[in-house]
């Protein structure tokens, strides 16, 4: 099921980005990274896509690209969703921060710098925000080992 | 652990009002336990129903919280433990004056409960000695209530020195 | 004069000192019973007036993520459970849901229904909560024991039902674990009759008391859309006056076929987040009458191999079935390769579960956007420029759970 938007979006950007399909009723746009920016400004400011649900990232590693960043718009007006998703190399994992379009990108893209190590350009505040200072690694990587505890207070014995 | 003494160690009215100034002190503070609760998770919302009706540890004498380390004498650890946290956690226990006691309210702060990963410290008695575990994700309040009683029965029975270590 | 402690300091505050003479800085939390426990805010104070403030969350991160990844995806619904756990169904069948969309199940009416109803009920609980917390904050203990009675009659009730009183690990993929026992409709009724007596208290109580205006009346304003630009959602974003809500919007389980409002607020303020909670309550109130009357009977869970266990008797009789219940044990549910977003109005917003599947019984991702976390983003803005005391109730009327906020 495709809502008339989607239609609309698709023929917009058919010139600038890559794939688009349906996922279960949310538009999917697979992006390069460089014009991440430029088409989350447009979904915000001509589709009305006004309300930015979330930004994670996905390990694939083996892959050349191996990090995938995924965002999900919901439009108010419109009442759906659309999912951004861009792949970043493992050696340089920055892509643009959404902190000028959207307040609530800060924590959300903090998350995921902790989380995966992801960079994000133009974003001011990368401090930990899950996890602590002085804590090494990004937990969510699949080579981080799910029990590896990096205890700040020494264990009694 | 209470030490034991040789029994020539001290003279027979002496022991008698020994243990009756434990007796006494002990009914004193085991019905007058002024928690901490330190509330992280989901045990909280036990937490809050066993601190009202129907259960009420009003009756127990250990209703009132205490907001602040210096005023409290139980410290009620009720969930998760995380690393971040623990520093917390840690700095409360020390500036809590004694006599002070640790519960740990709940699964996650007896062993960690099932969060067996890099965030989740694996019970407070990693960090912090506890007095009493109480089992339960969450525990039921008659659970908790059990615990309070068994801890006061701790209270009652061990020696509580007031004036130096040996009185 | 700096104390030497044993205990290091775990993060980074964005300003140390004050902007200008006059100006302190001072440290609420973690450990503090206006911020749950769980989020530390770094204040700049003039006076009594809040300059600056810098929220840090993080100190219930409990790694559910990585957690998620290593067991199937039965397995995990407890986990799933825990994240806000003043309405735990909710947290079970949003997940459920983003399960049977992507190994596309359909669940049988009863289900449906039956979802709807609890989902319901859980939210009567979760907002008892919150209100219950944040009226005992402000000094209304009476609001609080009235509330958290009715809200023990709910978990007893569901304890019934499911076994737990408040994490009930009581949704499957595909279905429920079990079937209403005899007599729960019957309870049902009589709880509901009870909570409107004590809600009618409870209104006579705040509603028009001078104090609870005073301390709530233009504290935490904010406006439609700086609410969605910092992304907002669920009771916090109505009652602003934007009427947006997913069971209207986007329907899901049984709300098409439901007759309810959706209450809204006039000024953004805490007083009005306070009464959309009220009214909520009372909606799903109404709606779970409705929904008592509109309960098909049938099975609970879908008759599919993938993901219901077999009947106890087949699987010691038949060797199929053995081995069916078997491998859906050990191996979980096998999913399809792919990805899929669902999402459901929970009490606090849009709780929506991002599933990445590579094929398997066991998730590749499993991300909660999690509307507590979201919203400990914009919590500055309700702060900023009001007193020290009125973070107290603002803090309050947002609901941060910290098992959702930390994940």
């Amino acid at each position: 099921m495709s809502a008339p938007v989607f239609d609309v979006v698709q023929q917009q950007f058919a010139t600038v980005t890559g794939e688009f399909h349906l996922s279960h009723g949310t538009l999917v746009i697979v992006l390069h990274p460089t014009a991440l920016l430029d088409a989350v400004r447009r979904l915000r400011s001509e589709f009305g896509f006004d309300l930015l649900l979330d930004v994670t990232a996905v390990d694939w590693p083996g892959q050349a690209l191996r990090f995938e960043v995924v965002y999900h718009f919901y439009s108010t007006t419109h009442r759906v969703r659309v999912r951004l998703k861009t792949r970043v190399r493992e050696a340089d994992p920055t892509v643009d921060s959404l902190v000028p379009l959207f307040g609530s990108a800060n924590f959300m893209e903090r998350e995921c710098h902790d989380m995966y190590g992801i960079v994000f350009r133009g974003n001011p505040d990368q401090r930990p925000i899950l996890l602590y200072e002085g804590f090494a690694g990004h937990p969510l990587r699949k080579d981080y080992p799910k029990q590896q505890e990096q205890p700040l207070v020494p264990y009694r014995t | 652990m209470i030490p034991i003494q040789a029994p020539s160690a001290r003279s027979p009215a002496f022991e008698y009002l020994s243990t009756k100034k434990d007796e006494l002190v002990g009914w004193a503070r085991k019905f007058s336990l002024f928690p901490y609760p330190f509330v992280t998770a989901c045990c909280a919302m036990e937490f809050m129903s066993v601190s009202s009706t129907p259960y009420d540890t009003d009756r127990f004498g250990a209703a009132l919280p205490r907001f602040s380390p210096r005023q409290s004498d139980l410290l009620m650890v009720v969930g998760t433990l995380t690393h971040k946290q623990a520093p917390i956690l840690l700095k409360v226990y020390e500036q809590m004056c004694e006599p002070k006691w640790v519960m740990a309210f709940g699964a996650c702060a007896t062993s960690g409960g099932f969060y067996q990963n890099y965030a989740a410290v694996a019970g407070i008695d990693k960090i912090i000695p506890v007095d009493i575990y109480v089992p339960g994700c969450p525990p039921r309040p008659e659970t908790v209530i059990d615990a309070i009683m068994m801890l006061q029965d701790r209270i009652a029975r061990s020696q509580h020195f007031i004036v130096n270590d040996k009185f | 004069m700096t104390v030497p402690t044993t205990s290091p300091n775990p993060i980074r505050p964005a300003f140390a000192q004050g902007e200008h003479d006059g100006e302190v800085i001072v440290n609420i939390g973690p450990s503090h019973p206006a911020t749950h426990g769980t989020i530390q805010v770094i204040a700049a104070l003039d006076g009594e007036r809040i300059n600056r403030v810098d929220v840090h969350c993080g100190y219930l991160h409990r790694g559910f993520e990585k957690e998620c990844e290593s067991h199937t995806w039965h397995n995990l619904i407890p986990y799933v459970d825990r994240l806000n756990y003043c309405s735990g169904l909710i947290n079970d069948f949003a997940y459920c849901d983003a399960v049977e969309k992507l190994m596309d199940i359909e669940i049988t009416p009863r289900c449906r229904y039956l979802r709807t109803l609890l989902s319901e009920y859980s939210r009567i609980a979760d907002h008892l909560t919150c209100i219950a917390a944040s009226l005992m904050e402000l000094g209304a203990m009476t609001a609080f024991l009235y509330l958290v009675m009715i809200r023990d009659y709910v978990y007893e009730h569901l304890a019934a039902l499911t076994g737990a009183r408040v994490t009930y690990t009581y949704g499957r993929i595909g279905g429920l674990a079990r079937d209403l026992p005899d007599g729960w409709l019957s309870r049902l009724d009589e709880i509901l009759t009870q909570y409107e007596e004590f809600i009618g208290r409870i209104h006579g109580l705040m509603d028009r008391n001078r104090i609870f205006i005073d301390r709530t009346r233009n504290i935490g304003v904010i406006s439609s859309t700086d609410a969605v630009n910092w992304g907002f959602t669920g009771p916090i974003l109505r009652s602003t006056g934007l009427a947006c809500d997913l069971r209207k919007d986007a329907p899901y389980l049984a709300y098409a076929e439901l007759d309810f409002d959706v209450p809204v607020g006039i000024n953004g303020d805490n007083y009005d987040r306070y009464y959309v909670r009220m009214r909520e309550m009372d909606e799903s109130v109404y709606m779970i009458r409705q929904l008592i009357e509109m309960l098909p009977g049938g099975p609970i869970n879908v008759d599919d191999r993938r993901c219901t266990l077999p009947e106890k008797e087949l699987v010691y009789t038949e060797i199929e079935s053995l081995i069916n219940h078997f491998k859906l044990i050990m191996d979980g549910p096998a999913a399809p390769a792919g990805e899929v977003y669902a999402a459901h109005e929970a009490p606090n917003g849009e709780l929506g579960f991002y599933l990445v599947s590579t094929g398997g019984g066991i998730p590749y991702k499993l991300h909660v956007r999690s509307p507590s976390f979201v919203h400990m983003g914009g919590l500055h803005r309700l702060l900023e420029g009001y007193q020290l005391a009125d973070m107290i109730p603002t803090f309050g009327s947002v609901n941060m759970i910290g098992g959702e906020c930390d994940r």
